[in-house]
């Protein structure tokens, strides 16, 4: 049962937000470990059984949502989950990001067909379609828009990779197009144009100890590379600037997840700062965290009487030291999250006590629905 | 499983430090997001650190999670002091800015001077680190590489050892093996050459990777994953750490019946009262559940353990700390580890 949010702050309360038909995209976001992709697949399954049309997009190599899903494989286009749903109509979609492939459609989609496979084939494109640091936020946010786009779904729901950086997210389309039609590049790209007597003796050196550095042949690559993609260089940055709009339309809906630990707590608050620094609509925290303690009884007298019966009953005063942990536990919790609420007091949000079990199946990912939406009559 | 099974896995292994991970130099920390890495990398720096050791703990991700650790200002692009360790050793601490390393690089092999300066206004740096990904962990690891071997007046190692809080696993192997992929690319220039001698350091003895994880199904999956691409790139995989264990309170005994909820509730309440608590029905109920749910969670760690167990590594187990995160819970962390015969 969901424990009433912490009363300094408004409640969260999804089950609208994810059955509103004007609600088209949910964005998960979070640093590791705080159950984004649960949390990702719960609100789908759990929108899917109210009677809409739901993908839901996974960006994480690790094919966790396959496992939350009992799949055993996901590509890169979403594929009816075989799950049935309480309301006839309701569909569930999911995929998992295949970066590669999506980078691959976009230059297909944007070439022609002979420019399309000397970019495939060129050594500098398949280093930066595969490892660049931004180019799995980038694509993720690509393969959205394309899917929105289709208009083949009412909701789409988007668990984003755990960045190290939470900023990667966010800034991932803009800092890939300005990259791509930036200043160096272009240098870089067509030095015979003049432009290296602008910037004179300062370049000539560059050119030197890049090319030293990093040896003539993978320049050389690069600047191909660089010249095959020129053309494109205006199409991507305003895909990238839709993109941005779209996900700062009123139709989409971040959420913030957040486990009771200092670091991600943290995390949880730069993200919640960042989102409405740049206005995006952000809908609340859910704040997944330890069942609360289910025993009436003071933490004091629960440690006297276990130490008492130590010996007597170790039984019980084992039962009664598991008492007197949780409780510790939750008053650290507790503490950590009036400290966050303290610099949040206006953020709405929904407090998910977790299953004793790992979650990795469906009965599971509907619990967890339940327990985000708040909704205890659940679905058959 | 039987009672005497978990019995028997909750004795500790006798000797999971083993020889390998003794005799390495280079210890690189990774672990899935959330698992409490760089928590974990920090006890290991300080247990390695005992004794008079001189250890150095070092972050490639930029994060500062060093310094929220320890409490300390942001570190700049320098070694800093930031513990003392139990018997007068001390880990120092490097955050690896890649800028800065990139020039430092220039240094190396070109009297930059002035032309440093101008590649930075350029933001030269960003550039080549964007273009050439690879670039940004060719860099760390090479410098990594150099705080491993560089060496003092007296011509003894510097750092006795040096830890890695390395990218979460599912970029370490492509972290690890950049320089690999780099020194494919850069066919010849002193990148090739530098990244040839990085290969070698993290292919010898002298390397070994931890791999911490939490007792969770996702997160196993994903360290024997890890293993697997590891080995497979003959990277010198050496413990698994377990992270945040739940320490079993109930005897080992009782531990199914608990997770059955078939323990004796009228035993429960004579045994109460007997120790002056009202207990009512409501009470043992709850009391009841909160150890079902313990002892649930108990045998789940339990078999999280046997599947890390396939994997044929050694295995470090720390457990779960009411309030972690901070100086007082590395020190702990790096106790639990000197218990277990790391340093």
């Amino acid at each position: 049962m969901p424990a009433p949010a912490h009363p300094a702050n408004p409640r969260l309360d999804l089950a609208p937000v994810l059955t509103d038909p004007r609600t088209s995209i949910v964005v998960t976001c979070g640093s590791g470990g705080v159950g984004k992709t649960t949390t990702a697949a719960a609100m789908a399954l759990w929108a899917a059984d109210a009677g809409r049309n739901v993908a839901v997009l996974t960006i994480d190599p690790a094919k966790r949502l396959a496992q939350s899903l009992g799949l055993r494989e996901l590509d890169n286009d979403p594929r009816p989950v075989d799950v049935p749903l309480a309301d006839p109509d309701g569909r569930l979609s999911a995929m998992m990001l295949d970066t590669r492939r999506t980078f691959d459609e976009m230059v297909s989609n944007h070439a022609t067909p002979e420019r399309a496979q000397a970019i495939l084939a060129n050594p500098f494109y398949k280093v930066i379609s595969t490892s660049f640091s931004g180019t799995q936020e980038y694509m993720a946010m690509e393969k959205l828009a394309n899917l929105a786009g289709t208009g083949q779904f009412d909701l789409i729901v988007v668990d984003t990779p755990p960045s190290r950086s939470a900023l990667d997210f966010l800034d991932a389309p803009q800092r890939l197009s300005s990259f791509m039609d930036g200043r160096m590049i272009k240098l870089l790209a067509t030095p015979s144009r003049g432009v290296m007597r602008l910037v004179g003796a300062g370049f000539a050196l560059f050119s030197k100890a890049v090319t030293t550095i990093l040896g003539g042949q993978m320049l050389a690559d690069a600047a191909q590379f660089v010249q095959l993609f020129e053309d494109m260089f205006g199409g991507f940055r305003e895909r990238a600037q839709a993109t941005y709009e779209l996900l700062r339309a009123p139709g989409t809906k971040f959420v913030v997840v957040s486990i009771p630990a200092a670091d991600a707590l943290r995390e949880a608050s730069y993200f919640t700062d960042r989102l409405r620094t740049e206005r995006m609509p952000l809908a609340g925290l859910v704040h997944n965290r330890t069942p609360p303690p289910l025993a009436e009884l003071a933490a004091g007298a629960a440690q006297v009487a276990a130490t008492r019966l130590e010996s007597s009953a170790p039984l019980a005063s084992a039962v009664l030291d598991i008492h007197v942990q949780r409780l510790a536990v939750r008053a650290a919790e507790v503490h950590m999250r009036a400290r966050f609420d303290r610099v949040h007091s206006d953020l709405p949000v929904v407090e998910v006590p977790s299953l004793p079990s790992d979650v990795h199946d469906v009965p599971a990912l509907r619990e967890i629905g339940r327990r985000l939406t708040g909704t205890l009559t659940g679905t058959r | 499983m039987t009672a005497t099974d978990i019995a028997d896995r909750m004795t500790a292994e006798s000797e999971p430090w083993t020889s390998v991970c003794r005799r390495a130099r280079l210890h690189v920390v990774t672990g899935k997001g959330g698992t409490g890495k760089t928590t974990v990398g920090a006890a290991l720096a300080l247990a390695l650190a005992t004794n008079g050791r001189r250890v150095l703990l070092v972050e490639v991700e930029e994060r500062q999670g060093i310094a929220r650790l320890f409490d300390v200002p942001p570190l700049p692009y320098q070694e800093k002091k930031v513990a003392v360790a139990t018997g007068g050793g001390e880990v120092r601490a490097l955050a690896v800015d890649v800028e800065a390393a990139l020039l430092e690089y220039f240094e190396m092999f070109y009297n930059l001077g002035f032309a440093g300066r101008s590649l930075k206004k350029m933001g030269a740096v960003e550039f080549a680190t964007t273009l050439a990904p690879g670039l940004r962990d060719v860099l760390l690891t090479g410098k990594l590489k150099e705080t491993v071997t560089r060496k003092g007046s007296d011509n003894r190692p510097v750092y006795d050892e040096v830890v890695l809080d390395a990218p979460p696993t599912g970029r370490v192997v492509t972290f690890l093996g950049v320089t690999e992929a780099m020194s494919g690319l850069a066919k010849r220039g002193p990148i090739h050459s530098q990244a040839e001698g990085v290969v070698r350091l993290l292919h010898s003895p002298d390397t070994v990777v931890h791999l911490v994880t939490l007792l969770e199904d996702m997160p196993v999956t994903e360290t024997l994953e890890a293993i697997d691409q590891l080995r497979a790139k003959n990277l010198p995989v050496g413990a698994i750490i377990v992270n945040a264990a739940t320490e079993p309170q109930l005897p080992p005994a009782s531990l199914v019946a608990a997770s059955e909820r078939a323990l004796h509730g009228d035993e429960l309440a004579d045994a109460l009262r007997e120790a002056g608590i009202g207990a009512t029905g409501e009470l043992v109920d709850g009391l009841r559940e909160q150890a079902a749910e313990h002892a649930i969670r108990v045998l789940d760690e339990h078999l999280c353990r046997q599947q890390l167990a396939a994997a044929g590594l050694p295995m470090l187990e720390l457990p779960r700390l009411v309030e972690g995160g901070d100086l007082g819970g590395v020190y702990e962390l790096a106790d639990r580890l000197a218990e277990q015969g790391v340093g």
